[in-house]
This record gives C-alpha cells, sequence and structure tokens, in this order.
C-alpha cells in the first residue's frame, strides 16, 4: 500500500516549483515550476502552471511563515519566469485526470487560498500578488486570494479568467466568488471579463478593479516595495520573535491505516469506513506563553493539529473509496481542558494564536470534506472542549449509555473554547451551526460549561443524536454504518454539503458551495469531458462541440 | 479637413466610400507619422530624397512605382491580393467551407491575437535599425536599408487596416498600442524578445533580414492559408513585398562572402587574421553569425509541439505554408514524429504526436530547407574560387530557447555536449567579443555613389536598372 501513495510532506529545501526569500518583514514567496517536476508523469507544467504538487509547495511555505517566520508581515507572491505569472492549473493534468482527482486538487487548491486570507484576517500575514507577466485562470485566482493585486503594465501582459471561453468549465478556486464579492467588479464587466479569452490589461484591469494598482517594468519593483511597506504598517505582527521548526511528522504508514503520536487512521477497506481517533495530551502541557513557545512543535496543540490536517489530507487523497469517518477521542478530559484555556489566556501571543488559527482551519477541513462524519461516543472516549469540536463536526453521532455499568459511560464536556474559538468556514460556531441557530439550546448547553454530560442529558440537550444502551449499541451502530455505507456517494456528498452550512453564508462556503454544485457538475458534462467537450479537446485544437440544450 | 484618401493613401479597399475606416485612420494616421518620426531612421535622412519602390496599385504595373521619395512622405498604402473567386476554406475541420469575409465571433480574440503579433513585429524592426544608416557599407545599401525600412512600415499599415476595419473598437485599441509600444524600451517592449534587441551593425542587419525577415515570410505563407479572407489577401500581397527583403539578406550576405573570397586571393591566404587585418570578414566569422541568426530565428516558429498551433489549424486561421502542396488537409487523427533530448540530454530520441499539435515544427521544417537554398549558392561561389569551406546551417537543436531543445546543450552540429564544454566552445560558434569588436571596427559609413567598404563587394546589378553608382540617396 505504501508504494504508490500520495504524501504532503514537504520541505524548503527540496522544493521544486517555490522558493522562499525572507528579507526583514517582507518574504518572497517565487514561483517557477519545473515544467518536468509534475507530482503524477503525463504532462509538463508549462508557463507556471500547476498542478497538486506545486500547491503542497505554496501550503507548505505559508505554513512555514505562518510558524517558523513570525516576524514576516508581508507575503509577496510573484513569478520566477520571464513575462509569465502564472497560467493557473494545468490543463493537461486536468483533463487526463479522473473526476475526483480533478475535485480534490481544488479543495486543497482553494484551503490554501482561503487560509491565505485567512491568516491575512487574523494572524496579520498580508500578502501581495506581484503579477509580473501573463496571469490566467487559477493564476489570477491565486492572485485574488491575496490582499492586494499590483501588476506590471507592459502593454501586453493580461489577467484572465478564460476558464469559460475556453475550457468550457468555471474557475475552479473561488475565482467567480472572489470578483463579485471581494473585488466587487460591476456585474456586467465581471460577465465581459470571464467571457474573453485573451483577459485584459494593467489599465483596464485596474479601472475595472480586477487589480489594484500597476506599474511599468521599470517602476514595477518600486511599486510592490512601497505597497508592502504600506501593508506591513497594518500587520500586527511581532517584532523579535523567534520561529517555531516544524519539524518533520512521525508517521507511519501500514496496511491498517495512518499512525501517528496523537491520531490513528485505522482503515476497514471492506466496510469502505475509517476510524479517525484523537488523542489527548500524554502528560501535562505547559501553561504559560513562554513555556508553549518552549515546547514549539511538539507541544500538543499543535503537534495534535498537523498530525490530523495529515490525516485528513491523507484520506481524501489516497483513500476515495472510504466513504464513512468514525470520528474517536481518546484521553484526559483535564489536560484537554487545560490547553483549552491556554489558548484563551494566551491568545495575544503570536504562537498560541497561529496554533489556534490553524487548528480552527484544520477544523474546517473536515467540515468541507466530502466524507460522512459519525462521533462514535463510546466507552473510552473524550470528547471534551478543543475535541469535543469533532463530536459538533460530526454528520450525526452515536453514545453509549451504558445502562448495566453507567460508571463506564462515557460524558462529554464543553468549555469556552466551543463558544467561538473555532468557527466554521460560515462564521458561526459548531454549535450554533449544529442547533440552526436556536438561541435556548445553545444557552441551554452554555450553562453546562465545565460540567461531564452524560449520555441521558446529552440526548435531552441534543447534543447527541442517539444514545443506544450497552444492550443495543453494538448493532445499532454496525447497522447504521452498513446503511449509511450503502447510500449513493454522490448524493451524500450533495445532501452532507447542504446541511452542515444552514444558515448565513460567507465567501468561504460560497467557494466551496459552489464548487461542489456548480463546478463538479459542469466537470462531468459532456461539454466539457465528453469527446466532443471543450476540456477534452483542449490542446488538440479541435473545436468542441456543445449540445446546446440549457439545463 | 477633406482628404483626398486614394492620393494620400494608395489603396485597394475602397477607402474613399468607407467612413468607419476613414474616421479610424484620421486619428491613426497622424500617430503613424508621429512614431515614424521619432522612431523611424534616425537623424536629418528624413529630410532626404531616398530612390524607392512604392505599391500603387496590386497589378504588375502598379506594385513597384519607382522615385525619389522623402521618407515621410512616402505613400504608405492599403493592399489587398486579389480576391479569389469561390475560395474556401483549405484546411483543417472546416475544410471546404467558404472563406470568411467577416471574422466569426468565436476566433474573434485568437486571429487578432495573430494579426497584433505579426503587426508588432513590423515596426519593431524598424525601430531596431534605426542608427544603421550611419555606417552603411554603400550608398546603394542605404537605400536597401530605407527600403526595408519604410516597407515594413507599411505592412503595420496593413495590419492595422485589418484590425481597424473588422475588430471594432478593440481593433483600434490595439492599433494604437502597436505604436506605443517600442523595440528595447523596458517599459513598453514589443511582444517578440527576438525584436527587442538592437541591430547596431550590417553583418547583423543582413543575416537579420536573411533569417529572421524569412521567418516573417513563413509567418505570412501561413496566415495566407486562413479561412479568414482579407488577412488572406493582405499577407498575400505583402509576401511580394517580402521577397525584396531577403534579396537584400542574400546579396549581402554573399557580397560578404565574395569579398572575403577575394581578399584571400589577393593575399593568397586563409589566415582569418590576415583577411581581417586587411578590413574583410572572414569566412568564420560569417559562418558565426549565420549561427546565432539561424538558430534564433527558429525560436521565432514557437514550440514544436503547440496546442495553439493546433487549434489555429483545426479552425482554419492559421495554415501550414503552401497548404496545396500537402496530402492531407484535415490531419485529425493521423501523427507526426518528432525528436526530442532524452531526459538526462545524453541522446536524442523521437516522439509520435498529434500532426496537428506539430504545426510550427512542420512550418519550421519549411523554412529550413528555404534558409538553405542562398546557402547551396554561396558555397558554389566559394568552391568556385577554389577554396576548401562549406557554410552549413546549424543543427535545429544548437542554441534553442523554445522548444524541447531549450535547456539542453548541443553543437552546432547535433551532437549532444555537456554544459561545461558548451560553454567553453561557445565563443567558437557564435560571435564572440573580439569578433564583434571586429565587425564594429570596420561599420563606417561610405556614401559616394558606387563606393563600396572594404568589407563587401559591390552588388551584380543596381535597382530598377539603375547602375550601381546611381544617387541613390541624396545626402
Amino acid at each position: 500500500m505504501a508504494d504508490n501513495i500520495i504524501t504532503y510532506d514537504r520541505e524548503p529545501g527540496d522544493y521544486k516549483h517555490w522558493s522562499i526569500d525572507v528579507d526583514g518583514d517582507v518574504a518572497r514567496l517565487t514561483l517557477d515550476v519545473a515544467e518536468d517536476g509534475g507530482l503524477i508523469s503525463g504532462y509538463k507544467l508549462k508557463l507556471n502552471s500547476y498542478d497538486l504538487g506545486v500547491d503542497m509547495e505554496l501550503a507548505d511555505a505559508l505554513q512555514r511563515i505562518r510558524f517558523e517566520h513570525p516576524n514576516v508581515k508581508v507575503v509577496v507572491i510573484t513569478s520566477g519566469k520571464d513575462r509569465v505569472f502564472c497560467a493557473g492549473a494545468n490543463i493537461n493534468m486536468l483533463s487526463s485526470s479522473e473526476h475526483w482527482w480533478k475535485v480534490n486538487f481544488c479543495k486543497f487548491t482553494n484551503e490554501t487560498r482561503n487560509g491565505l486570507e485567512d491568516s491575512s484576517e487574523h494572524s496579520g500575514i498580508k500578502s501581495i500578488a506581484a503579477v509580473n507577466g501573463a496571469c490566467a485562470g487559477g493564476g489570477y485566482e491565486l492572485a485574488l486570494a491575496c490582499d492586494e493585486i499590483v501588476m506590471v503594465n507592459d502593454r501586453s501582459s493580461t489577467v484572465s479568467l478564460p476558464e469559460v471561453p475556453l475550457l468550457g468549465v468555471l474557475p475552479g478556486t473561488g475565482g467567480l466568488t472572489r470578483v463579485t464579492d471581494k473585488r466587487r467588479v460591476r456585474r456586467d464587466l465581471a460577465d465581459v471579463f470571464c467571457t474573453m479569452s485573451e483577459g485584459v490589461r494593467a489599465d483596464r484591469a485596474r479601472e475595472w478593479r480586477l487589480i489594484d494598482n500597476h506599474a511599468p517594468p521599470a517602476k514595477f519593483d518600486e511599486l510592490v516595495a512601497n505597497r508592502a511597506r504600506a501593508l506591513a504598517s497594518e500587520s500586527n505582527r511581532p517584532k523579535d520573535a523567534k520561529g517555531i521548526a516544524l519539524t518533520p511528522l512521525n508517521r507511519t504508514l501500514d496496511d491498517g491505516g495512518y499512525h501517528y503520536e496523537f491520531i490513528d487512521v485505522a482503515l476497514k477497506s471492506a466496510d469502505r469506513t475509517a476510524t479517525l481517533t484523537v488523542r489527548g495530551p500524554s502528560a501535562d502541557q505547559p501553561a504559560g506563553a513562554a513555556a508553549i513557545e518552549e515546547a514549539g512543535a511538539d507541544w500538543w496543540a499543535l503537534q495534535m493539529t498537523r498530525e490530523l490536517d495529515d490525516a485528513i489530507l491523507m484520506l481524501r487523497t489516497n483513500n476515495t473509496d472510504i466513504g464513512l469517518w468514525l470520528l474517536k477521542t481518546e484521553g484526559d478530559a483535564d489536560r484537554i481542558q487545560a490547553v483549552g484555556a491556554s489558548l484563551i489566556a494566551n491568545r495575544e501571543n503570536w504562537f498560541v494564536n497561529e496554533t489556534t488559527q490553524y487548528l480552527k482551519r484544520t477544523l474546517a477541513r473536515l467540515d468541507v470534506s466530502s466524507r460522512s462524519l459519525f462521533a462514535i461516543v463510546d466507552a473510552d472516549t473524550c470528547f471534551t472542549g478543543i475535541l469535543a469540536e469533532l463530536l459538533l463536526a460530526a454528520d450525526r453521532s452515536y453514545m453509549l449509555d451504558d445502562r448495566e455499568n453507567p460508571k463506564n459511560s462515557p460524558t462529554i464536556i464543553l468549555d469556552d473554547t466551543n463558544f467561538g474559538l473555532f468557527p466554521m468556514p460560515n462564521g458561526l460556531t459548531r454549535l450554533t451551526a449544529h442547533y440552526q441557530d436556536d438561541v435556548d439550546a445553545e444557552a441551554a448547553v452554555k450553562a453546562k460549561i465545565g460540567d461531564a454530560i452524560g449520555p441521558a442529558e446529552a440526548l435531552k440537550l441534543g447534543l447527541v443524536t442517539y444514545a443506544p444502551d450497552d444492550l443495543d449499541w453494538k448493532d445499532e451502530v454496525r447497522i447504521a454504518i452498513e446503511e449509511r455505507s450503502s447510500l449513493s456517494p454522490d448524493a451524500l456528498t450533495g445532501m452532507e454539503a447542504s446541511l452542515r452550512f444552514g444558515g448565513k453564508e460567507t465567501m468561504a462556503t460560497k467557494v466551496f458551495g459552489r464548487l461542489t454544485a456548480w463546478q463538479n457538475w459542469i466537470f462531468i458534462r459532456p461539454n466539457a469531458i465528453g469527446n466532443r467537450g471543450a476540456l477534452k479537446l483542449y490542446g488538440t485544437g479541435t473545436k468542441p462541440s456543445y449540445k446546446w440544450e440549457r439545463v | 479637413m477633406s482628404i483626398n484618401y486614394a492620393e494620400k493613401i494608395p489603396n485597394n479597399v475602397d477607402l474613399g466610400s468607407d467612413r468607419q475606416l476613414q474616421r479610424a485612420l484620421e486619428r491613426w494616421q497622424p500617430a503613424f507619422l508621429n512614431w515614424w518620426g521619432e522612431m523611424g531612421p534616425d537623424g536629418d535622412f528624413q529630410a532626404k530624397d531616398v530612390y524607392l519602390r512604392t505599391a500603387t496599385s496590386v497589378d504588375a504595373k502598379g506594385w513597384a512605382t519607382y522615385g525619389h521619395v522623402k521618407m515621410p512622405d512616402y505613400r504608405w498604402g492599403i493592399f489587398l491580393a486579389d480576391q479569389v473567386k469561390d475560395r474556401t476554406i483549405g484546411f483543417g475541420d472546416n475544410f471546404g467551407q467558404p472563406v470568411w469575409q467577416q471574422v466569426p465571433g468565436e476566433f474573434r480574440s485568437d486571429l487578432r491575437r495573430l494579426i497584433v503579433t505579426q503587426g508588432d513585429t513590423e515596426p519593431a524592426s524598424v525601430e531596431q535599425q534605426r542608427m544603421l544608416a550611419y555606417t552603411c557599407p554603400s550608398l546603394y545599401d542605404m537605400r536597401n536599408l530605407f527600403q526595408v525600412n519604410v516597407e515594413e512600415g507599411r505592412h503595420l499599415w496593413a495590419m492595422v487596416f485589418l484590425l481597424h476595419a473588422y475588430f471594432g473598437r478593440d481593433g483600434r485599441e490595439e492599433a494604437e498600442e502597436l505604436l506605443e509600444r517600442h523595440a528595447g524600451d523596458i517599459n513598453n517592449p514589443r511582444i517578440l524578445t527576438t525584436f527587442n534587441e538592437p541591430i547596431d551593425d550590417w553583418m547583423s542587419f543582413f543575416s537579420f533580414t536573411y533569417f529572421t525577415d524569412r521567418d516573417g515570410k513563413f509567418q505570412l505563407k501561413m496566415l495566407a492559408e486562413s479561412a479568414f479572407d482579407p488577412l488572406s489577401r493582405t499577407c498575400r500581397f505583402m509576401l511580394t513585398e517580402e521577397a525584396h527583403h531577403m534579396f537584400v539578406g542574400e546579396t549581402g550576405l554573399g557580397r560578404v562572402i565574395k569579398r572575403a573570397l577575394e581578399v584571400m586571393k589577393e593575399l593568397n591566404t586563409d589566415d582569418p587574421q590576415r583577411i581581417r587585418d586587411h578590413g574583410a570578414m572572414d569566412l568564420g566569422l560569417v559562418q558565426k553569425y549565420i549561427n546565432f541568426w539561424y538558430s534564433s530565428s527558429l525560436d521565432l516558429f514557437g514550440a514544436d509541439q503547440s496546442t495553439n498551433a493546433a487549434a489555429y489549424f483545426a479552425n482554419g486561421i492559421k495554415g501550414r505554408p503552401d497548404e496545396d502542396k500537402f496530402d492531407d488537409h484535415i490531419e485529425a487523427e493521423t501523427t507526426f514524429s518528432l525528436e526530442e533530448p532524452t531526459e538526462d540530454g545524453k541522446d536524442v530520441q523521437s516522439i509520435e504526436v498529434p500532426t496537428r499539435n506539430a504545426m510550427n515544427l512542420l512550418a519550421r521544417q519549411g523554412y529550413s530547407r528555404d534558409c538553405d537554398i542562398g546557402v547551396v549558392r554561396w558555397n558554389r561561389m566559394i568552391r568556385k574560387a577554389g577554396v576548401d569551406f562549406d557554410i552549413r546551417l546549424p543543427s535545429d537543436r544548437f542554441r534553442r530557447t523554445v522548444g524541447p531543445f531549450a535547456g539542453f546543450h548541443f553543437a552546432p552540429d547535433g551532437s549532444p555536449i555537456g554544459k561545461d564544454a558548451y560553454d567553453s566552445n561557445l565563443d567558437d560558434w557564435i560571435p564572440s567579443e573580439t569578433d564583434k569588436a571586429h565587425v564594429k571596427a570596420q561599420m563606417k559609413q561610405v556614401t559616394e555613389p558606387g563606393k563600396m567598404a572594404a568589407w563587401i563587394a559591390p552588388p551584380d546589378r543596381g535597382i530598377n536598372n539603375n547602375p550601381v553608382d546611381h544617387d541613390y540617396v541624396k545626402l
């Protein structure tokens, strides 16, 4: 099994496509894609186009800036190629990939771009896209995720979203949503922009609000430097903090699954499930900021988050047939609550904040994973505080009510971290989303903060879905799993995405929601991938022939 | 102000009654003249009478009208080759259907991009060559330079006409941009890199007209096949003028070789240094210029495997040069084998690709054969002089920055060679600093009618049956 498995581990020393260059409070991320360095063979990454491997490096680079370079206030994203910024996702890669691969790829790239915006808002890491050449499709979408877009005005470079006219699909990483919601490009101009394959040059791009500023080539570096200085002054990142080295993850792979210190993934191919267990700290964790920094990558909150993040990505990429994740927790409730309290008490500390935001984003990966999530609250589990978020992230939950031996029954403990520290992509806490904004129900559980909530009470509070007793437990859980596993995976993906995000929308939920609904539909329509479809024929020269019915 | 269009702008597109086109050109023409004044041939040459050929109509009588004229007064005209009745699309998926007299909406941006890219090279070369008259080897050559310049200007007009007449507001904007970008201007560079490098000596000029303008000829031949009939007709007429540029290149390099042979005979030597000391260019030096310009001109054809080229062919936008000489005009399922270096760069392997994706390569192969014709002639002259030297086009793998061989190291004979060997031999293959210094030192203006610089032989005959010592430019 471990032979052709895709892993997300990256190290700046081994990057093929990106380089990080830190100078004072500015980090320059330069994209210079190695044509022959594709993650999978069979396509060349021409013109700074990217595949999943290129984006893994970007995600890693941003992660290094967050943790290893705390004094960096501004990230400048630019290209190392002449007259080309980035041509977007590689089309040959897309057209030769299976559907699930495209979707998984888009999901990950979306999360990286959302993360860039998230770090601007919550960590003070500002970003500038220094567009120094042609910028198309996913290249422009990457720029859109930055706080500012500045562009070289050489009278020939353009920004464009050519997906509709050239490929018969949609921009897959939030391009349409950010053009309207973030850049507020006038609707009719957005319509023109998104249907012109050649894009628009710098002067008009600024007029239409597609970019913020432009300068001729000789003045471009100066403009970028000026804007970096201006953005740096808006950042609240520390001055002389010492970075935390992100040491390589200690992970073992075997036929049974993925194993880490605090995370275990047990695969059961026969019934297409994985049991994902999160373990609490095995020893007391530091409480003060200095001691937490001292612990660094070994601090449970960070190490567990990194492991969980990796496990989710590994499962998504390598185990597409595993449709149901059973979420479990283990550990010492007091220690978990103590870590939760330290997150809140030290939230002004950059490292604690950075870790909190990272955990927030990792939990959000669960929210947007196209897998069924069942929380299994059985005898030895510990859904407490931070780990109770997993219970709330689940589509439904089963809690053991051991009537024979009540002391064996698990309890759930909520703490302050469950009331605002880890909002979902829609900005709501998982509790608010769980109760669909029912304030009385939420107030009732809030009154129980710190209490050990047993099965009967949890059921009464609506905190769990079912609480079978010890005699029923095994069968109830087995049947639920078997039933879930028998349903259409496509229908479940759509249904879960709809039900998980009740209530208000944000840019992030729109990006994911629309990706799941529109893009994924368009991606499998004959007009895109049929033998005469646009995506299929792109590059062969043959014109696509569309079926003209509007659906 | 009313303009007599037929007089001011010779044309066969009924400019006099096309108000839309008049409006566009009224604005563009002053901008063009302004550009010509600023970026055309430098200094007071603009005020001199030059013996130029002007096209006043497309028939045999009108396409070459000779007379002395000041360059700013040159009558840049708009000419399309005669319309071929019932012409049909000659290649691609729409083979056999009637050609288009208007731009189809779905191909608007592709056609516009092709026309703009082609158009951008025309004024670019004028800009690159603007200082050359100061170092001309004869009055005859100075005149040829200006002839090439004004015709590049006319080719710009031809492309601008298409933009104005068929592409609406977008087209007008692009036409203006063509005058705003300048060769070598770091802030507003020309689109193609090769057209941003100055051409400041006559060895480069002759090489440019022989090799780089020949790429232009092949681009025009491909566009002449286009299903967009106005583009096809425009390019067909441009080809007759382009032939003169190649003539300048072929005879120019030929005269340099001839002079070298004369000096070799006179001094009874084949020692390059002695030939150079005598103020001439040795054959090895000529070979180096050929190596340089041939290899950089190959890059202009684009990647050997190209999705754009495939789309252009399939849709009837841009064909192969001399499309009717090919058997299969559709190439829907056919494959073509092309070579690429092995991963380690130590060998060459061939791969099969869809023929449609190899259109750039097919065009380039025709180009190489065309380049070879002059080489054969030069070699005949060398052999006739009893000298044992063969001019050779370098391998297509040598010194490439585009296509599969880019980033690999191959010698001019096509053999794979490591980076170190390549770097240390490069001065033996393309002009070194010493070579360029020698060439530069010979670049002294000669303007006495009929006299030639020491490094070049006189032409066999003058222009339009005039003697070689005709007063081609009245200085």
